[in-house]
């Protein structure tokens, strides 16, 4: 069973009379439990793909099912209940917070606007979920503004899972970071996907990343979707210009590790 | 309150505060500081400063105290200034809000009337309307806060959309808030900080506005301001200098105390902003 469906999406955006391309017949399926990464260049329209899929914008074309139900005609009151089963996480750890909410805030939002508690544990389900990434209690009276930004990654990841989602959209979620959070973030994604069975599209540019977390990968390339395959079967033998290009872009992933002092200067 | 502490905590906002706190108390207090009809002949005409302890800043041509007029000067600079700020800031906030989040032609209508209103100097208009429909204070307050309103406005909707696109907002939607919520909750709070500096300055505008006005006798007649006083003493500007220097004075330290109020209140607001 598929849980996710793209068929034949399309965007076209136009700016002072010129039509861009953004998203060209794609099609693509994610299974439960699965994590796709979706892998371009800049520009290549993965991330206008994550945002058409989210319905933060419009698509000119095609048709999206999820869990079973056309996913693109739901509008108002629907579309908003029915947003807890597909979350997301921004690439800006600074930008997906509203610079005068608290930690506690973020993270009852969603847990007020979808009831997932009653309002009597809401206290104890937010101090649950930052335990569940990896943050103290306490962290709860923070202002957004006074966490690094690793844990403001976290508490992003927290608000995603606190609807009890069946799909996560990991737009470049961990390319603003430190390389030595990174790795954190991924294991605790990972970790979380393990004990809920959550989906992961993950979109980046970045092989490596994808390397660490995916089942399948996805290679868009200037709107279109120009090769799939499982993660191995792609980093190994990409078959397409554009695969190729973004995986000699990574070159840890052909070179040995050299050893030695001379590396890390 | 935190707000009031970053406040104070900036030398600009801890002295234009601290003015501005003064004044108030002057235009809450003038009629235990100086009591009866400051307009009233008190005593001797042209009376010069320094000399009569009745009257420290001496008298005008009619005999009226200065100090009285110094002192009942300020309810109506302040009155006149919060008002008319205050009345434009209003018209400026919804016309802003209405055109950012409708966009389209309501937005495109209500931004040519901003642009119509931008073009004509706000002093101009002023001057016509309140020739037009006469002096009293709140036609002077409206004259005023017609000028006024298009900067706001226009803010104001910049705002709006600058944040209307911001990941935040796009976050709110993906956890399934109500667009009402998004709208009040989300993007008003965070425009209006720029919008609030600017109203500092408007009051400023505003108080200088309604001095010019008097000053060119378009102001109430029957309530003494600081602009008619220097009207008044600019007929004998060479032989008695003061009685237009005392109201002057007073109009350049209000205005000082606002404009640095307002740097004050700018440089708070910007500490507690993420962005840069």
């Amino acid at each position: 069973m598929t849980l996710l469906a793209i068929e034949n999406l399309s965007k076209r955006f136009s700016s002072g009379g010129r039509e861009v391309v953004a998203v060209s017949d794609v099609s693509l399926t994610l299974g439960p439990g699965e994590t796709l990464g979706l892998v371009g260049a800049s520009g290549s329209g993965k991330s206008t793909l994550a945002r058409i899929l989210m319905r933060l914008l419009p698509a000119d074309g095609g048709a999206i099912r999820f869990e079973g139900k056309d996913w693109l005609s739901l509008s108002g009151a629907n579309l908003r209940h029915r947003r807890a089963r597909m979350q997301m996480v921004f690439q800006d750890v600074l930008g997906a917070f509203n610079p005068r909410a608290t930690v506690a805030s973020v993270l009852n939002d969603p847990l007020r606007i979808h009831n997932i508690v009653p309002k009597a544990g809401r206290a104890t389900e937010i101090a649950m979920l930052l335990d569940r990434v990896g943050l103290p209690a306490n962290y709860a009276e923070r202002s957004i503004r006074e966490v690094s930004g690793g844990q403001r990654q976290r508490i992003a990841i927290a608000r995603a899972i606190a609807t009890k989602p069946s799909l996560i959209v990991l737009d470049e979620a961990v390319s603003a970071l430190d390389v030595s959070i990174r790795g954190k973030i991924l294991e605790l994604l990972v970790e979380l996907q393990e004990e809920r069975g959550i989906s992961y599209l993950f979109v980046s540019h970045d092989l490596a990343v994808l390397r660490a977390v995916s089942h399948r990968i996805a290679v868009m390339d200037a709107g279109r979707l120009v090769e799939t395959g499982p993660m191995r079967q792609v980093i190994e033998n990409p078959q397409s210009p554009a695969a190729r290009a973004l995986v000699h872009a990574v070159p840890r992933l052909l070179t040995e590790p050299t050893e030695g002092p001379s590396h890390d200067v | 309150m935190r707000l009031l502490r970053d406040l104070v905590r900036t030398p600009e906002g801890a002295i234009g505060l601290g003015i501005l706190a003064a004044l108030v108390l002057v235009a809450l207090f003038a009629p235990m500081l100086s009591a009866g009809d400051p307009l009233r002949i008190a005593g001797r005409a042209l009376l010069p400063p320094f000399t009569d302890p009745a009257f420290p800043l001496g008298t005008d041509r009619l005999g009226r105290d200065v100090l009285a007029g110094i002192l009942h000067g300020t309810r109506t600079s302040l009155a006149v200034g919060l008002a008319a700020a205050l009345a434009a800031i209003a018209i400026g906030l919804c016309v802003g809000l209405t055109a950012g989040f409708a966009g389209g032609l309501v937005d495109e209508g209500l931004m040519r009337i901003v642009d119509a209103f931008q073009i004509v100097p706000s002093f101009l208009l002023a001057l016509a309307f309140v020739s037009v429909i006469g002096a009293s204070v709140p036609v002077v307050v409206l004259a005023i806060a017609l000028g006024a309103w298009a900067d706001p406005a226009r803010l104001t909707r910049a705002q709006v959309l600058s944040i209307r696109e911001r990941d935040y907002v796009a976050s709110a939607r993906v956890i399934g808030m109500h667009p009402a919520e998004i709208a009040f909750r989300e993007i008003l709070p965070n425009a209006l900080p720029p919008v609030l500096a600017l109203s500092a300055i408007i009051v400023a505008a505003a108080i200088l506005t309604e001095a010019a006005l008097s000053f060119l006798g378009l102001g109430d007649p029957n309530v003494v301001t600081w602009g008619s006083m220097i009207a008044e003493g600019r007929n004998i500007l060479r032989s008695s200098p003061s009685l237009s220097i005392f109201p002057g004075i007073a109009l350049v330290v209000t205005v000082v105390g606002v404009y640095l109020f307002s740097e004050g209140l700018t440089k708070a607001l910007g500490g507690r902003r993420l962005e840069p």
